[in-house]
């Protein structure tokens, strides 16, 4: 009987989610003896083509990690999900838009104009930037566009099951593969991950105090972390109480706050509405002035609390970055 | 959401606002500016909850994208919440969001504190007035679509319903 | 048993009822209109229109519909949820329905009461309708929970309102709890030399009522005390009683007076403002506010007794008491008391005069207020009941202005209504002890209840000159020889059309009615709410008079509103008898609105714990998750907003039916 087909494909990424894959160690070769790789662009040589020359549904699975933004990643996107039986979103960018997802923030114009013309770094006299049909010597070539706005898989195409993590937990990946070849998966549309915030897991619960304990808000920086302590109550923006566990606390073990990158559980519709709530009702002054003040150490909320995830929360991106046509 | 009622009256722009009243103050305010007989604009549904410390930031963002142009919070005065201090946890909660909003783009006319006592029916008239020509100028407001697959419509993952699961495997 | 989730079997069949309320919402909202669109919405099984749906036959017809149709849901789109929400949940009940599977929306008070244009108010009604079917349909079964009530009942003001009160209650044999800050209970009415219209002498109808108090075995008086904190809810109130030092043993003090006398401070220099006669008197700092003060017993003032305030001091007081009865050791004493119910009877504060200046009130020696003169007019007051005035001099011309500090936009806007009255009582007391011509300066003239008119008349028959205008000024600027040396009342007679100066010896401000200096601090500390005016806000002007808005506290007297003695003792009355009603009942039925935590969601973050104000939420341990304890919980939901796991719950408020209602409210137009 011949191997499954999987394959791994990224979009709008970093390569932290291929890193995740190299993180399995020596349990990678368990995976390639059970599962065979027949797109992998950055592993193996597979090409388009190759994907297209596929019956629809030949690879059992697919992972796509990283956000939707161009026109040629909706469309391996839409190809990926033909030819596959199972799709997963893997990754926070795939899930929920993740760090790219904060181009949301701004319109594709306001995008070109800082990377084309404004940026620091930038030394463009002519103003060139790019075109989708290019005139060449060689002929005219095409480049994928540039949507108007960051997506998550699942706004793209229909996605099966989701892996969170930025990048996502070795130990979830190897769940999933294990789930997926014993055939006993959870039902359609899934998490893969625990489904209780972090707190649940978190080695410093017991240090922290169970009473308003927010007074002013600190970056890491700024402070000498305590290794033991809760990280809000020394006053530093740890996400934790609002972000799906599975990622075995990395962070907190790295003394760092959580940021986010799990998403929310599967009951609060948006993450960062959640974490407002949460530290909002926990700050520690009555007086609106000194409520300002406090809030003033949150000099980005949106990059805060929807580090990985604006085009998969409610507003899904700032008002009005789609009006007019942004091309350029 | 279904739309299958075409809107009454289409000429002019009329805002939808939606208002999260406190049980004990505001909405009892909105009840005495109606026994006062106290005319006012016709664009705010008031939802009930105990306690303006009830109301979820969660609420004002769904309510935004369920296509309402604005969304009023009422509670006690401070130090009159009946639940003692439910209001100055309201009151934080939505400072941190507008923060969020300003940057989202939603104008800051758009989500509106207001600590309105039982009494103060005039204020509920005052307040929703206010707000309804305010949001008048600024016209709807146009958070962008979220888009979704074309073919059949995937488990929509932040549904309650739908998803549940999701446990360890 | 309360379920959390729904069964899925349990397929909503709603039945919709739109209410005419006669012409008050059917003459704005097209309720036919309303009718049909809300049998249009899904799980609608029934939708009709009434002319009165809580009429009998409009609670009926719903039932019917309940047995006939199968329903398991109802709608009611009539007034507000505070009005008659009991009134439909009965009928549901009565139906064999939980009462938690019916939903009000408020189609009059916040849509056809407010709205002026029809299609705008059938629009918004539409909107109200579909909210209250989407979050009809996600109800739940809950079960009214039981709380025992304590019988106890704490009476908060010993003044008439207070003593009627608690009289009533420790009548009906409850125990009662009065609690009065200054050191006697009496209040106002023990100041007063005779109460209108029948002119009984104020002392021989109060002070009986008094010793009832001190000497009922059911009353525990505690005077020169205040509530310092209130915790609990309905039928059981943790109250904390701050019993003031007195540096006298209340039980062995007999009031004697020796230790008064014997007080060092002899000259009239070093002596205080006496609080009782209203600053016409001194006082020493050992006093008994008067002479049939209840309790009997003396009281030192800690701010005035050299001993207290600086150590040094003859003690002459302790030498005197035969009873060793003086104590400086004393200190506050906080006493914890459980009661099931409060009555406020806090009272009133008279306008301060000063606040127009133009009265000439703490300017000029001769401008007295009402109460002033009372104490003037008192046999046992400063003057032994003579009417002189500072200079010794008997006045022969008087002048009284009302509506001072009331009816004035400046001060008060509304009419103090005891006003009047006091200011007739006043023309006729100071005319019968002196023989004076008296003018009395009125706006209206306001004497509606019984026997109020007869008095006016008998006054106007007593000679007194009635002038009809607001006085503009009280001024010593004379401009004839007759008005040397004379106060001269500036106003505009509005009878004849001319201003006129009226030089007068005395003139008596008829000051109207404030709320307590402190009435914002025992509004927060008792959670109840305010009038814009200051006063206590009662639940319902007309139908919860004594009741406010906070279950088991009941509004007696003046801290309402002004009123004078007959109304403040029945309204007493009344606010006793919902207190007795309560206690009586030995349980109130609480709203089941409580939160829960789902175990398996919950991360055990802690965030909920420290915001619950009533401390209902706890950490179990050994699971690593937060508990909510039922009986504890007041239903805010605060806990339930901040949730970043969305693990707590509120029962009648869960997230799901207030997404329903967000998007009822919003998908139809």
């Amino acid at each position: 009987m011949s191997k499954p087909k999987a394959g791994f494909y990224w979009c709008a990424s970093c390569g932290g989610c291929e890193e995740s894959v190299v993180d399995l160690a020596e349990d990678i070769l368990g995976v390639v003896e059970a599962i065979d790789f027949v797109f992998f662009p950055v592993a193996m040589d597979f090409k388009r083509e190759d994907v297209e020359a596929m019956e629809d549904g030949e690879m059992t699975v697919c992972f796509i990690n990283g956000a939707i933004r161009s026109s040629e990643q909706r469309e391996m996107a839409e190809l990926l999900r033909r030819k596959s039986q199972v799709l997963i979103a893997y990754g926070s960018c795939s899930y929920q838009g993740g760090i790219p997802g904060l181009a949301n923030l701004c319109s594709r114009e306001e995008i070109f104009k800082f990377v084309y013309h404004d940026s620091p770094s930038t030394d463009n006299p002519q103003g060139t930037r790019p075109q989708v049909r290019f005139d060449a010597p060689e002929g005219e070539l095409e480049l994928p566009s540039l949507d108007k706005e960051v997506k998550s898989l699942d706004q793209v195409v229909e996605v099966d099951y989701y892996i969170p993590g930025c990048a996502p937990p070795t130990a979830l990946l190897k769940a999933a593969v294990e789930a997926l070849l014993s055939g006993d998966m959870p039902p359609k549309g899934s998490v893969i991950a625990p489904d209780t915030a972090l707190c649940d897991d978190c080695p410093r619960i017991d240090t922290k105090p169970a009473e308003p304990l927010i007074t002013e808000f600190k970056r890491p920086w700024q402070i000498q972390i305590d290794h033991e302590k809760c990280l809000l109550a020394q006053g530093l923006l740890c996400l934790g109480p609002a972000t799906r566990g599975g990622c075995d606390h990395a962070c907190i073990d790295g003394n760092m706050p959580c940021s986010g990158c799990m998403g929310p559980v599967s009951r609060v519709r948006d993450q960062g509405a959640a974490i407002i709530s949460a530290l909002g009702s926990l700050l520690n002054h009555d007086d609106p002035d000194e409520i300002d003040k406090a809030l003033d150490g949150i000099p980005d909320p949106a990059g805060t609390f929807y580090r990985y995830g604006i085009p998969h929360s409610t507003l899904y991106a700032r008002c009005g970055i789609t009006a007019g046509n942004g091309e350029s | 959401m279904s739309k299958d009622t075409p809107l009454p009256s289409a000429e002019g722009f009329e805002p939808r606002i939606v208002a999260f009243f406190c049980n004990w103050c505001t909405y009892t305010a909105s009840d005495l500016a109606g026994t006062s007989r106290m005319q006012y604009a016709p664009n705010t549904r008031v939802i009930r909850v105990m306690c303006s410390g009830r109301i979820d930031p969660r609420f004002v963002l769904q309510t935004l994208r369920e296509g309402a142009d604005g969304v009023l919070l009422g509670g006690c005065r401070p130090g009159d919440c009946h639940y003692q201090s439910g209001n100055y946890k309201c009151l934080r909660r939505f400072k941190l969001l507008k923060r969020y909003l300003a940057q989202m783009g939603v104008e800051n006319e758009r989500v509106r504190l207001e600590w309105i006592a039982a009494s103060e029916g005039d204020r509920v008239q005052k307040v929703t007035n206010e707000m309804v020509e305010q949001i008048r100028k600024l016209g709807h407001c146009r958070l962008e679509q979220i888009p979704r697959p074309e073919t059949e419509p995937a488990a929509e993952t932040h549904d309650l319903e739908q998803v549940g699961a999701g446990g360890m495997i | 048993m309360i379920m959390h989730r729904k069964s899925p079997e349990d397929q909503p069949r709603i039945g919709v009822y739109v209410c005419h309320c006669g012409v008050n919402i059917a003459a704005k909202v097209d309720v036919e209109h309303v009718r049909d669109f809300a049998a249009s919405l899904p799980g609608v099984v029934v939708s009709r229109d009434y002319k009165f749906a809580c009429s009998d036959p409009g609670q009926e017809l719903i039932q019917k519909d309940i047995r006939e149709h199968d329903l398991n849901r109802i709608v009611v789109a009539s007034c507000s949820p505070q009005l008659h929400e009991r009134t439909f949940r009965r009928t549901c009940a009565d139906a064999g329905l939980s009462p938690f599977f019916f939903q009000m929306a408020n189609i009059r008070e916040h849509v056809s009461w407010v709205t002026v244009d029809p299609g705008a108010a059938t629009t918004k009604a539409r909107a109200l309708v579909a909210a209250a079917v989407r979050r009809v349909a996600r109800a739940e079964a809950l079960a009214l929970r039981q709380v025992p009530v304590r019988p106890e009942v704490l009476v908060v003001g010993g003044g008439i309102a207070g003593i009627h009160s608690a009289l009533t209650l420790a009548n009906a044999g409850k125990k009662v709890f009065l609690v009065e800050r200054e050191p006697t209970i009496g209040g106002h009415m023990a100041q007063l030399d005779k109460t209108f219209p029948t002119m009984d002498c104020s002392a021989c109808i109060l002070t009986p009522k008094m010793s009832d108090v001190k000497n009922h075995p059911n009353i525990t008086m505690w005077t020169y005390s205040e509530v310092d904190e209130v915790s609990g809810f309905t039928g059981n109130f943790k109250v904390k009683v701050r019993r003031k030092a007195r540096y006298i043993k209340e039980e062995l003090c007999v009031g004697c007076g020796d230790c008064v006398d014997a007080c060092v401070m002899k000259k009239e220099k070093v002596q205080v403002p006496d609080e009782f006669n209203v600053g016409l008197s001194k006082r020493k700092a050992v006093y008994m506010p008067f002479p049939q003060a209840t309790p009997a017993c003396m009281v030192i003032d800690p701010k005035q007794c050299l001993q207290l305030m600086k150590g040094k001091c003859a003690q002459t007081c302790v030498d005197a008491c035969e009873r060793a009865a003086v104590d400086f050791d004393q200190t506050d004493e906080i006493v914890e008391i459980d009661v099931g119910a409060i009555v406020m009877a806090t009272g009133f504060r008279p306008f301060d005069a000063k606040r127009i200046p133009e009265y000439g009130y703490g300017r000029f020696d001769h401008v007295y207020t009402t109460l002033e003169v009372e104490r003037l007019v008192n046999a046992s007051g400063p003057t032994g009941g003579e009417v002189v005035l500072r200079d010794g001099t008997v006045p022969k011309t008087v002048g009284v202005i009302h509506c001072v500090g009331s009816r004035d936009r400046r001060h008060n806007a509304y009419c103090s209504k005891v006003c009047c009255m006091a200011a007739l009582k006043m023309a006729h007391l100071v005319k019968e002890r002196t023989g004076a011509e008296v003018f009395d300066f009125y706006v209206d003239m306001r004497t509606p209840s019984k026997g109020y008119e007869e008095f006016y008349d008998q006054v106007l028959s007593e000679g007194v000159q009635f002038i009809r205008g607001r006085v503009a000024e009280v001024t010593d600027w004379a401009m004839t020889p007759e008005e040397e040396g004379k106060l001269v009342i500036r106003v505009e007679d509005t009878l004849i059309g001319v201003a006129r100066r009226v030089p007068v010896d005395m003139v008596i401000l008829a000051v109207g009615l404030e709320p307590q200096v402190d009435t914002a601090e025992m509004q927060r500390r008792f959670n109840i709410s305010c009038s814009q005016e200051g006063f206590f806000l009662e639940r319902h002007p007309k139908l919860a008079p004594v009741s406010t808005f906070t279950d088991g506290i009941f509004l007696a007297g003046a801290c309402q509103g002004p009123k004078d003695i007959p109304e403040v003792v029945a309204q007493a009355g009344a606010a006793a008898a919902e207190a007795l009603a309560l206690v009586d009942r030995g349980h109130v039925d609480i709203e089941p609105n409580t939160a829960w935590i789902e175990e398996e969601a919950c991360s055990g973050c802690k965030t909920c714990i420290p915001l619950c104000p009533f401390n209902a939420i706890t950490r179990d341990e050994e699971k690593a998750i937060a508990v909510v304890n039922d009986a504890m919980c007041k239903g805010c939901g605060t806990c339930v907003a901040a949730c970043p796991s969305g693990a707590a719950q509120q029962n009648m408020f869960t997230d799901e039916q207030i997404y329903e209602e967000i998007e009822g409210v919003l998908a139809y137009v």
